[in-house]
């Protein structure tokens, strides 16, 4: 007769085995339709904030890791995707950090003419404080439509920032903490591009592009 | 051991031993996700749905279980079907899942499905289980609805903001704006607003318990079956 301890951790190590199992089916039954799920999220993103008539490729499929701890916002390698006309790159949507808001980082994505000026932002992921600091999501205001057509000017232009700091953008009534922040970003985005543009072409590709490639 | 009847059971899981406002369990998706209606809907029908499964599933093994070792098979069992269901939202109904974000795992710490696989699934047949693991879902999904219901209207003036997220596009017709607000009521939205609510609705629940018995009570001398379990 076996010892009851070795029949109960033959038994719980069964249980293991199916309770894995029971993941790895679903999970191979659902990876194909999640990964399509995200896919479709980061082009009806990219299509917002890159205008169709500028490019004839796939953006998403044409994927650079940038990284930069100072401009971005955050260590990691943040993707970004480039336009194309042709062959010829028009424009870029680069995702970057604002890690000073209210609530932690703020994740954003901005587009970019290859002329530096912005096309375009939206907000990827944020906690601000419901009601106050979410009206940087497009769903809640047209905030962040207002980068639109800016440029930067130089590393000091005074346009970017709120109006209370003396620059063009509007501060939330009872959160100037969250604008403040995401203006940064976005200027530092810019700078970072126009200060980087030559080498952008070379950075490092997404390693979502070979499926089973290994995170760098 | 008599199975409780059916009738006994929704009434226990519905109103006398509701397992959000008289159990207390679950109390951190409970407060955290009932900021909106649809937030509040979508938890519960994940709840709900976990909440049968492993009901299900630990009344089809419990004579297979050795006394010893139940608890971790149930951890086993629950915290598959989490992933599983967290899965499935993910490719479902992916603007859910980027709502409900971290709460979804966190149905894995419900206490309310251990609670019930212990106290009620592992001691009754498939059937009456399953049917626990329904009534006590609904009873719980009831109570994050009233709750996400009464803080969205207070707080932002509506009913369904977001429904398209859970349930597709068509959804954008369920949204009501019952009033206009310039700025939201925060208090609403935040935690505490949570709280204060919630205490609202064990008070209301309370005031009405008597009458409500008085009401639909079944026999009353039948004597409770489904004991009050609390696990930490």
């Amino acid at each position: 007769m076996i010892p009851s301890m070795t029949r109960n951790g033959l038994l719980l190590a069964l249980f293991g085995l199916a309770a894995a199992g029971l993941v790895a089916l679903t999970h191979e039954g659902t990876k194909d339709r999640i990964a399509e799920q995200q896919k479709q999220q980061l082009v009806a993103t990219l299509a917002q904030i890159l205008p169709g008539d500028l490019y004839n490729n796939a953006p998403h499929d044409d994927c650079r890791l940038l990284q930069s701890r100072q401009y971005l916002g955050t260590r990691e390698p943040q993707p970004a995707f480039i336009a194309r006309r042709d062959s010829e790159p028009v424009a870029m949507a680069m995702e970057t950090v604002a890690p000073d808001g209210y609530n932690g980082d703020i994740h954003l994505i901005v587009g970019i003419r290859w002329n530096g000026e912005i096309l375009g932002v939206r907000t990827l992921n944020h906690n601000e404080t419901p009601g106050l600091g979410d009206l940087i999501d497009i769903r809640r205001s047209d905030w962040v439509t207002r980068f639109s057509g800016y440029q930067l000017e130089s590393e000091k232009d005074p346009r970017f920032a709120v109006k209370r700091d003396g620059g063009e953008f509007d501060q939330f009534t009872g959160a100037t903490i969250t604008p403040r922040a995401y203006v940064k970003a976005v200027k530092n985005a810019l700078i970072y591009f126009n200060s980087n543009k030559a080498k952008l072409l070379q950075a490092p590709r997404c390693w979502s592009e070979n499926e089973q490639g290994a995170q760098p | 051991m008599s199975h409780p009847p059916y009738r006994d059971i929704a009434w226990q899981a519905l109103w006398k031993n509701n397992p959000g406002i008289v159990q207390l369990l679950g109390l951190c998706p409970l407060l955290a996700v009932t900021n909106t209606l649809t937030n509040a809907l979508g938890l519960g029908l994940a709840t709900l749905l976990v909440l049968v499964g492993s009901n299900i599933l630990v009344s089809l093994l419990r004579k297979g279980i050795p006394n010893e070792i139940r608890i971790p098979v149930y951890v086993m069992i629950i915290a598959s079907l989490v992933t599983c269901v967290q899965l499935l939202v993910n490719a479902y109904a992916y603007g859910l899942y980027l709502s409900l974000g971290i709460f979804l795992p966190l149905i894995v710490t419900n206490c309310v499905i251990i609670g019930r696989a212990e106290a009620f699934a592992s001691k009754n047949p498939v059937g009456i289980a399953a049917w626990d693991g329904l009534m006590m879902g609904l009873g719980f999904t009831l109570v994050l609805m009233i709750l996400g219901g009464t803080r969205e209207l207070v707080g932002q003036g509506t009913l369904f903001d977001g429904a398209d997220l859970l349930l597709g596009d068509w959804a954008t017709i369920l949204r009501v704006q019952v009033y206009h607000l310039d700025s939201p009521f925060l208090l609403a939205l935040l935690p505490p607003g949570a709280f204060i609510a919630m205490g609202l609705l064990i008070a209301a629940k309370n005031r009405l318990n008597s009458r409500v018995e008085a009401m639909v009570s079944p026999r009353s001398d039948v004597k409770a079956p489904v004991e009050r379990v609390r696990i930490s």
